[in-house]
């Protein structure tokens, strides 16, 4: 607050008005219903619904299905993680460093942010069509048959290609901010001290993007965890069948295809529990996060 | 130590732009060179491009006889200081200072007898823990300082090391610099905008000015015969009064008299004069001229006065107390103390 | 260290090495473009082809002559992949959702931060804590509930229950709080004397300060809402409602659909169609992209 606040009473809570209502009604009444529901199981002929408990996570929990779902969440989410930032980070040192075409490389490297997900898993999936996509040619032309939508790991690998296009622009566009954030002084401080290039990144560039990079790291678990939903949807053609599924659209599925209402809002709690894990990680790296000021 | 030689070097930006034209400078070892100027005038350019930093498009740099032009700024031996300090934000003091050794491989125990050395020079020792974040802008200052000593460089090289520190601090780490850098002996080029700091440390001073050499003396050689109009008003508070005349043989025509000169001198010129070297008289002579008087700055341990010499205006320095004679006053010069410059070029004649 | 001999000879090398790493440096930076290009460059070239062709022969590298036709069929033609609606419609419906997300949140967020950040009220850290905790659980995670709620509001295939439960979070809200108190305190002290009351403040000093980071943020709510597919697509089965991105959803299953060949090309343009308009704003306007990106994600 500012030290000279207006003193009306009534105004701020109309200004907050609109803000609280919303997010009462369409956030905080339906997560602890989402809490409520995990409790319950529904009747399958919308009976009503009874109490059971902790049942359905025990369910969960002992379900293999979720198990795997799971296990695959975690890899989808490394993965998608650890090569969008690597190659993002790749670009953005050399976009930083060049000198002609650096505008040019800028805007190419990161319109991509603008396409929505679904639509890029549109390309994906045409780029992997079994009968005719380049993709499959390319594998056919190494000797593999890559089957997209029938082969589990074919199809993870499609997702996943998918999902790291998707998000290197925004890992782009971070790290090169933070990189053109660091002084030229201190680099060139760094030339005197250092002759050698790639010791420089390693010793003075790349823990001074440390900062950056951590942000990054949760927001992109977080975005392979819930914004890939579009990608996936669209990959497996809106059929889960046999195919590699991430928690998110599990809980999709189970929800609204499988009319698993107290199932579906275990795995949501669940779900929280994992992002607000993830938050108080985040809180405690703010934290610990050296202020370079 | 090391002698610097800088011949012809030309500096011409990607952009074209021309920063610096045709610098020459032989700089002897041990000496405390200062490159002043206004800004934007090419100081940093002309350091930076002998550090290595930037690449003279022209010329040869060399240091300690050895030429430098293709050589890293890592393996010049040189070491730099710059304005904000540029500290490694994320290492300590300590690895601050040791992180130029590491690289050249010096073994621990030497790095650390050196970086504890410097520390303890700069009253650092307590501080080695600390990341910059935590310290003082003077002690950050002291930690750049650290940093470039402990390499034991044949050369320093400061980009306006203290104009973020306020004026007390400033003028301690002024002496502070100047006494280090006697003890190392270690050849030093020294850059800043401040005219005061140029005068106050330099063996000898650069004056650029739009990427040239104005000219190159020791502090009082600049002071007293400046070599054009340029380093005359710019160095030098209050600055020296300049106004133009025509100069005819050995004296000079003012409105209502004139001044005489030391030496021969005809056409236009324009005069320059130091304030502490005109004196206030009440007695008209054939060499001097009639001065209105405005007002009077009072300095404490001396009095600016401010008055005019026909339309131009005109300041005197005054050591004593003794109030100003009444009556009409007039200015007195000794030929001597008449600086004379080219009308056209501005340079000295 | 005073040797004597020049180095003129290492001249060469280093200048060598340089072109050599200029040239690394560039190609990677191309082979990065290319990865961000290529996909879309197939979808432009498709878009020109008839069906049977793609069809048989998938993306395509060249163009043909279908394109004009193709776009057309998109925009005004509404039997290809849904029943009833075309692509100007779902268009239509698009800009509606991004525009009415990015404003919505623009105005109850800056509102929501003005009441927070310039007035004394005891309930403001109340207020705050209860606003920002969303910041930390998306949509996804509550996506049942909140489709049941909003059900029960008989929001199901209106506009508002398609925008206003996804503008329930405190990104802008969070954003707006940190500009605002970077704006000097002296601001508002000069404005109260002279005569300013809090709507004056707000809309002659505060709006008009915060232009650049309004716009900033629009541009990146825009695109977001433009973007949405998971909550659209529960919450709008008429299709009437349907934005382009929602539409991909169907264009999808027409084509896993293996009884016909279906409208390849239209499928392409139909996609154009829906990634352009993001697109061009964050081209067009890429500094107050970044600058909204950078600044409001953190
Ligand atoms: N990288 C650069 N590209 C183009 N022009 C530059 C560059 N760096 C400096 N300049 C220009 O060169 C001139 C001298 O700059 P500089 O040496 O930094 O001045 P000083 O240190 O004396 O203030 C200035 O006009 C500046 O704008
Ligand atoms: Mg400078």
């Amino acid at each position: 607050m500012k030290r000279a606040g207006f003193a009306q009473p009534w105004l701020p809570m109309l200004l907050l008005l609109p803000q609280l209502t919303i997010i009462v009604i369409f956030f905080y009444w339906p997560a602890l219903e989402a809490v409520r529901s995990s409790f319950y199981l529904e009747d399958p002929f919308g009976f009503g619904s009874s109490f059971v408990g902790l049942e359905n996570y025990q369910i969960l929990l002992e379900s293999r299905e979720y198990r795997r779902v799971a296990l695959f969440t975690l890899f989808f989410t490394l993965c998608v993680t650890f090569f969008s930032l690597a190659i993002a980070l790749l670009l953005a040192v050399k976009a930083d460093k060049v000198l002609r075409g650096a505008t040019s490389y800028k805007t190419l490297l990161m319109w991509v942010y603008a396409i929505a997900p679904p639509v890029a898993g549109l390309m994906g999936a045409m780029l992997v069509n079994h009968s005719n996509g380049m993709i499959t040619h390319l594998f056919g032309a190494a000797g593999y048959e890559f089957r997209n939508g029938l082969n589990y790991s074919d199809t993870a690998f499609t997702m996943i290609l998918v999902a790291i296009w998707k998000q290197i622009p925004v890992n782009f566009i971070f790290f090169l901010s933070g990189l053109q954030s660091i002084p030229v002084s201190l680099r060139e401080a760094a030339k005197i001290d250092n002759k050698s290039g790639t010791s420089r990144f390693w010793t003075i560039t790349f823990p001074l993007l440390a900062p950056t990079g951590f942000f990054l790291l949760i927001t992109n678990i977080t975005y392979a965890l819930f914004d890939t939903f579009g990608i996936i949807d669209v990959v497996i053609k809106g059929e889960p069948g046999n195919n590699p599924l991430t928690l998110v659209y599990k809980v999709y599925v189970d929800g609204f295809r499988g009319n698993d209402l107290g199932g579906s809002s275990a795995q949501s709690v669940v779900l929280m529990v994992l992002v607000l894990a993830l938050t108080v990680f985040q809180f405690r790296l703010i934290e610990k996060r050296i202020h370079y000021t | 130590m090391a002698n610097v030689s800088v011949k012809d070097v030309e500096k011409i930006y990607p952009n074209g732009f021309h920063a610096i034209k045709g610098a020459n400078l032989e700089i002897e070892p041990g000496e405390f060179i200062v490159l002043v100027g206004p800004s934007g005038c090419g100081k940093s350019t002309l350091l930076r491009t002998i550090a290595g930093l930037e690449e003279a498009s022209s010329g040869e740099i060399s240091i300690g006889d050895r030429v430098v032009n293709d050589i890293d700024p890592a393996d010049r031996n040189i070491a730099m200081v710059f304005q904000n300090y540029a500290l490694y934000p994320h290492m300590t003091v300590y690895k601050n200072m040791a992180y130029g050794l590491k690289n050249r491989k010096l073994p621990n125990d030497q790095i650390d007898t050196q970086v504890q050395k410097a520390a303890l020079m700069l009253g650092l020792s307590e501080h080695l823990d600390r990341k910059p974040s935590q310290l003082s802008g003077g002690q950050r200052q002291r930690v750049a300082m650290g940093r470039a000593i402990v390499r034991s460089p044949d050369l320093f090289l400061f980009d306006e090391p203290l104009s973020n520190l306020d004026a007390k601090l400033r003028s301690q780490m002024r002496i502070e610099i100047r006494k280090l850098q006697r003890e190392l002996g270690v050849t030093s080029i020294y850059v800043t905008h401040d005219q005061v700091e140029a005068m106050t440390m330099a063996d000898r001073i650069v004056v650029l000015n739009g990427g040239k050499i104005e000219q190159i003396g020791t502090p009082a050689e600049i002071y007293n015969s400046p070599a054009s109009v340029f380093v005359a008003s710019f160095m030098g508070a209050p600055p020296m009064n300049l106004m133009d005349a025509v100069a005819d043989g050995n004296s000079i025509a003012l409105p209502g008299g004139a001044l005489p000169l030391n030496h021969e001198v005809h056409g236009p010129v324009t005069i320059g004069i130091r304030p502490e070297k005109a004196v206030i008289t009440d007695q008209a002579n054939g060499a001097t001229l009639p001065f209105t008087h405005d007002f009077t700055e009072e300095l404490g341990a001396i009095r600016l006065v401010h008055g005019h010499l026909g339309d131009t205006p005109f300041v005197v320095h005054r050591h004593d107390d003794a109030p100003l004679p009444d009556g009409p006053l007039f200015v007195s010069v000794a030929g001597e103390n008449v600086n004379v410059f080219d009308q056209a070029t501005g340079q000295k004649r | 260290m005073t040797k004597t001999e020049t180095n003129r000879g290492q001249s060469a090398p280093r200048k060598r090495r340089f072109k050599l790493e200029h040239l690394l440096d560039h190609s990677i930076l191309i082979l990065g473009s290319l990865f961000m290009l290529v996909p879309v460059y197939l979808i432009i070239a498709t878009s020109s082809f008839d069906r049977i062709t793609v069809a048989r022969k998938g993306l395509q590298y060249t163009f043909s002559d279908q394109m004009a036709e193709n776009f057309h069929m998109a925009m005004f033609e509404s039997t290809s992949f849904t029943g009833t609606v075309d692509g100007f419609t779902m268009l239509m419906n698009s800009l509606i959702l991004g525009m009415g997300f990015a404003i919505g949140k623009i105005a109850i967020s800056m509102m929501a931060a003005y009441a927070i950040v310039y007035f004394r009220l005891r309930f403001a850290t109340f207020a705050f804590w209860l606003i920002f905790t969303t910041l930390l659980l998306p949509l996804e995670v509550r996506i049942l509930p909140t489709y049941e709620i909003v059900q029960g509001l008989g929001m199901i295939n209106t506009y508002s229950g398609l925008i206003i439960p996804l503008i329930a979070s405190a990104t802008g809200t969070f954003f707006f709080r940190q500009f605002f108190r970077s704006v000097p305190e002296e601001l508002v002290e000069a404005a109260r004397i002279d005569g300013a009351g809090p709507v004056k403040f707000f809309i002659d000093i505060l709006v008009p300060l915060s232009k650049t980071m309004i716009a900033a943020i629009f541009i990146i709510m825009f695109v977001v809402g433009w973007n949405q597919y998971l909550w659209p697509t529960l919450i709008t089965t008429d299709e009437g409602l349907f934005t382009l991105v929602r539409g991909i959803k169907q264009i999808m299953l027409v084509i896993a659909d293996n009884n016909k060949i279906p409208e390849f090309g239209v499928a392409m343009a139909l996609a154009i169609i829906a990634m352009l308009p993001p697109v061009l704003i964050v081209l067009f306007f890429q500094s107050w992209f970044v600058k909204g990106l950078v600044e409001s994600d953190k």
